[in-house]
């Protein structure tokens, strides 16, 4: 027996077995996070039934609650005594109940935890109609009428075919009124702001003679006359959109009337069958994905945090290559090997060990600071105070950053100049290649893949750093993109949103804890897929390469 | 297989040598006449392209080569045997001064490439390099398309025009003989190629720019026995025009294709003739026990 047991451990299987255990328990952590994060995240899209019932308050006096189940979890008696409830006499264990009853407006929260005990007559009513408003979040109620200008026009069975139509005239008018406001009055916005600056310039330079005054105000009385027109157009819209409005009746019988101004969404959670749900699902998925935050980050969509993210790392991952691989190049080609040079990579190799904020505080006080301030004070004086440059930006994050990730760069791109065979140099050299041609021809060109496989890296370190971002440009609420319509339409300057950020930010200092919490859920999911798919880009570019000179593997 | 193609063409000596290099070129076909010359003593029957004096090479504190004196003649080729180690493929990295990539290489004497010499501070190494060829013992090609590789030396040279790259580029191949073989796939990666047709391109990159010396570093050792073969008739054929100049370990290589032979032993030259005398009644005792299999 004991013999057995000593051959089985020398013939190594224990070993075997327990390498296996830690790469398969890899694998399960790895699947199951993400797993988590997207059921977690995703089931906020997914539209639940609407329960109604009655409670029994402890006074004993019944009220009608109508809401969403959101959670049920069951605790112990003196649990629930020490958060305030009163369980019911006798039992040890208690059901409770978390239900959004929405409708924050009227009762001042939209979640509820009730006792599973005291609930009588549950049901699924039908005709629930649920409101997704902007502000406010969700009304749930039943409709009574539809008014035009506050007149009734449609009770009963014709109100669900209004409904609809009446939600399409408001989107239309919506697209409007956000082309005029972030768009044209924009672009006029951007214009008059350069020529105050152009006017303050000049005005410095002392070349702002009559004739150019005369034609700035020209120019500027234009761009009131613009102006003006644009927000006539506007009232109009707006007088428009408010025609209309909807009488709600809640649960317990107060009436609401709610203008159609604000309600994005409409629905019967009761009365949609699964691919109705499903239809629903992928379109509030859209919006999360493509439209802007509202309500303080906790509805709407993350787009404007999607773009930041990505757009960053771009800008992170064109400067960090030239960079690192210029950098590695001179170490590993040029300088002389001894000492200083085992120094040098020492150092970088213990740059990468640096914990991140420390860059965002070096960040914050050389970049922007310092070369922001200098920026600001040689080339956009004119709109001093004002800083320009001299303030958190994307440009300053994806320096930051780049600094931050550049070591990985330079290690990975002198481990695969180092892997190049000495025989190919040697072939370049001896056709009559000088030492940079060869480099440039042949060295270079073979060393990509690895050089790749640092930016890979990079980028996947870059997109999931947070804490210096918080220093050097990010932002809970960016007013517009960094990329827009506007010369020169890349603006470094400006601040951003991150995904990042924005899951600390949805999670930590939202006021609306539960109504946050899927979209921590969602939004980590969604930074995840966003580092995979840049990732997965950058692969294929690197897989391509090595295909083209697979040499430099073999 | 190796040992039939091996005997058989070591049994033909030098005299049959023309009788499968027949087969690739026959203008080229030497007669025994000429074969014969060779065994007059002094190797002067053309002038001598490089001429070395008094070299000598040290690595740090390690002396490789030792008061080198010779002089290699156009157009022929040359070959050096000896023992691992005994210098032969480092002296002919001098030819284009390729030991300069080593940082504690020192060299002393001159090299002469038809009387100028390599070594002096007015040398532009990559002039010489493009004058010098080299072909080294594994085949490196780079990982590019047939096309380019062959193409790597004159766009160096600033030719990036079609026309004339395509001319060169089937010339080339052709002197190599590899075009049959490639001439569907120009621009397919080189390195789909076998490791014989790989050492061929190289050959044919290296004769693209012109070269006028052509360095071969056991350009055969990594090949087998029908590649070998081509590459022997293809150093044949080339010797009308390069200067050749050959490492090799194999002495029946050296029997085959050269025309004068060294033999090098720890760093010294210790005996530099024709190939038929060298073989056939070498002067020094050395280079008749190495030949002869006795040491070495």
């Amino acid at each position: 027996m004991n013999e057995n047991l000593q051959t089985w451990v020398r013939s190594g299987k224990p070993w075997i077995w327990l390498n296996a255990g830690m790469a398969s328990a890899a694998i399960i952590m790895v699947v199951g996070l993400l797993l988590y994060i997207a059921v977690r995240g995703l089931s906020h899209f997914w539209p639940d039934p609407v329960v109604r019932f009655e409670y029994a308050e402890a006074d004993g006096k019944l009220s009608k609650v109508l809401g969403e189940i959101v959670e049920t979890e069951t605790l112990s008696a003196a649990r629930l005594r020490a958060i305030g409830m009163t369980p019911p006499p006798g039992e040890t264990r208690v059901q409770r109940v978390l239900i959004k009853t929405a409708n924050r407006d009227l009762t001042g929260a939209d979640f509820q935890w009730f006792l599973r005990h005291n609930v009588r007559n549950e049901e699924h009513p039908e005709g629930v109609l649920e409101l997704e408003r902007e502000e406010w979040g969700n009304f749930i109620g039943f409709p009574l009428a539809l008014k035009e200008n506050g007149k009734v026009v449609e009770r009963g069975s014709a109100l669900k075919s209004g409904l609809a139509a009446r939600l399409q005239r408001r989107a239309a008018i919506k697209a409007e009124i956000r082309d005029i406001e972030k768009d044209r009055i924009g672009a006029v916005n951007h214009r008059l702001e350069q020529m105050r600056r152009q006017e303050r310039k000049a005005e410095a330079g002392g070349m702002l003679d009559a004739e150019a005054r005369a034609a700035f105000d020209e120019e500027r009385k234009s761009l009131d006359r613009q102006y003006a027109a644009l927000t006539g157009q506007l009232g109009k819209f707006y007088a428009d959109i408010r025609r209309d409005s909807l009488l709600m009746k809640t649960v317990d019988g107060t009436e609401v009337d709610i203008p159609f101004e604000k309600i994005v969404r409409a629905y019967e959670p009761n009365a949609m069958g699964p691919f109705d749900r499903l239809v629903f699902f992928f379109g509030k998925f859209r919006e999360f994905v493509a439209d802007d935050p509202r309500e303080a980050n906790t509805e709407g969509g993350i787009h404007p945090a999607i773009f930041g993210t990505v757009l960053m790392v771009i800008i992170m991952a064109v400067m960090v290559t030239p960079f690192g691989v210029m950098a590695a190049v001179y170490l590993s080609e040029y300088a002389k090997q001894g000492p200083l040079t085992r120094m040098i990579r020492i150092a970088v190799n213990n740059l990468a060990g640096v914990p991140s904020v420390v860059y965002g505080v070096f960040g914050l006080g050389f970049f922007v600071y310092f070369l922001g301030g200098s920026i600001d004070e040689l080339f956009y004086p004119e709109a001093l105070p004002a800083p320009t440059f001299g303030t958190p930006g994307l440009l300053w994050s994806s320096l930051t950053l780049a600094l931050l990730t550049v070591p990985v760069v330079i290690v990975a791109t002198e481990e695969s100049l180092s892997r190049i065979p000495k025989t190919i140099r040697e072939g370049s050299l001896a056709l009559g290649a000088t030492k940079a041609e060869t480099l440039w021809r042949t060295v270079l060109p073979m060393a990509t893949p690895g050089m790749m496989t640092g930016v890979i890296l990079a980028i996947a370190r870059a997109a999931g750093e947070v804490a210096p971002l918080m220093l050097v440009g990010v932002v809970k609420l960016a007013p517009s993109l960094p990329l827009d319509g506007n010369a020169p339409f890349l603006h470094l300057d400006r601040k951003f949103m991150h995904l990042g950020f924005h899951i600390y930010d949805v999670g930590f200092q939202s006021p609306n804890v539960e109504a946050a919490r899927p979209l921590v859920y969602a939004t980590a999911f969604l930074l995840v897929l966003v580092i995979v798919v840049l990732n997965l880009t950058a692969i294929r570019i690197r897989n391509r390469l090595r295909e083209k000179y697979n040499a430099a593997e073999s | 297989m190796q040992l039939r193609a091996e005997d058989a063409v070591l049994t033909d000596s030098s005299e049959n040598w023309p009788r499968h290099a027949a087969g690739g070129a026959p203008t080229h076909a030497v007669e025994p006449a000429a074969m014969q010359s060779f065994a007059d003593e002094t190797p002067d029957d053309t002038r001598p392209c490089l001429t070395v004096e008094q070299l000598n090479l040290c690595y740090g504190p390690k002396q490789a080569l030792r008061s080198i004196d010779m002089d290699i003649p156009e157009k022929r080729v040359t070959a050096y045997i000896g023992p691992s180690g005994c210098g032969k493929s480092t002296l002919l990295r001098c030819f284009n001064r390729m030991n300069d990539l080593y940082d504690n290489v020192r060299v002393e004497g001159s090299i002469a490439l038809h009387g100028q010499n390599i070594y002096d501070k007015s040398v532009n190494v990559a002039d010489l390099r493009r004058r010098v060829g080299m072909v080294f013992q594994k085949p490196n090609p780079f990982p590019k398309s047939i096309y380019e590789n062959v193409a790597y030396g004159l766009r160096l040279q600033g030719i990036n025009k079609r026309r004339i790259l395509d001319r060169v580029i089937e010339r080339s191949l052709k002197s190599a003989a590899l075009w049959d073989e490639v001439k569907d796939r120009l621009h397919d990666n080189a390195l789909g190629l076998s490791g014989g047709q790989q050492q061929r391109l190289v050959i044919a990159r290296a004769i693209a720019i012109e070269p006028e010396v052509l360095l071969l570093d056991e350009p055969c050792s990594a090949l087998d026995p029908i590649s070998t073969l081509k590459i022997e008739e293809l150093i044949y054929e080339l010797k009308s025009n390069y200067t050749i100049i050959i490492v090799t370990h194999n002495m029946q290589q050296a029997a085959r294709v050269s025309d004068y032979t060294a033999f090098m032993y720890l760093g010294s030259l210790v005996e530099f003739g024709p190939t038929r005398r060298i073989f056939t009644n070498p002067k020094e005792k050395q280079t008749e026990d190495y030949i002869t299999g006795r040491y070495g």
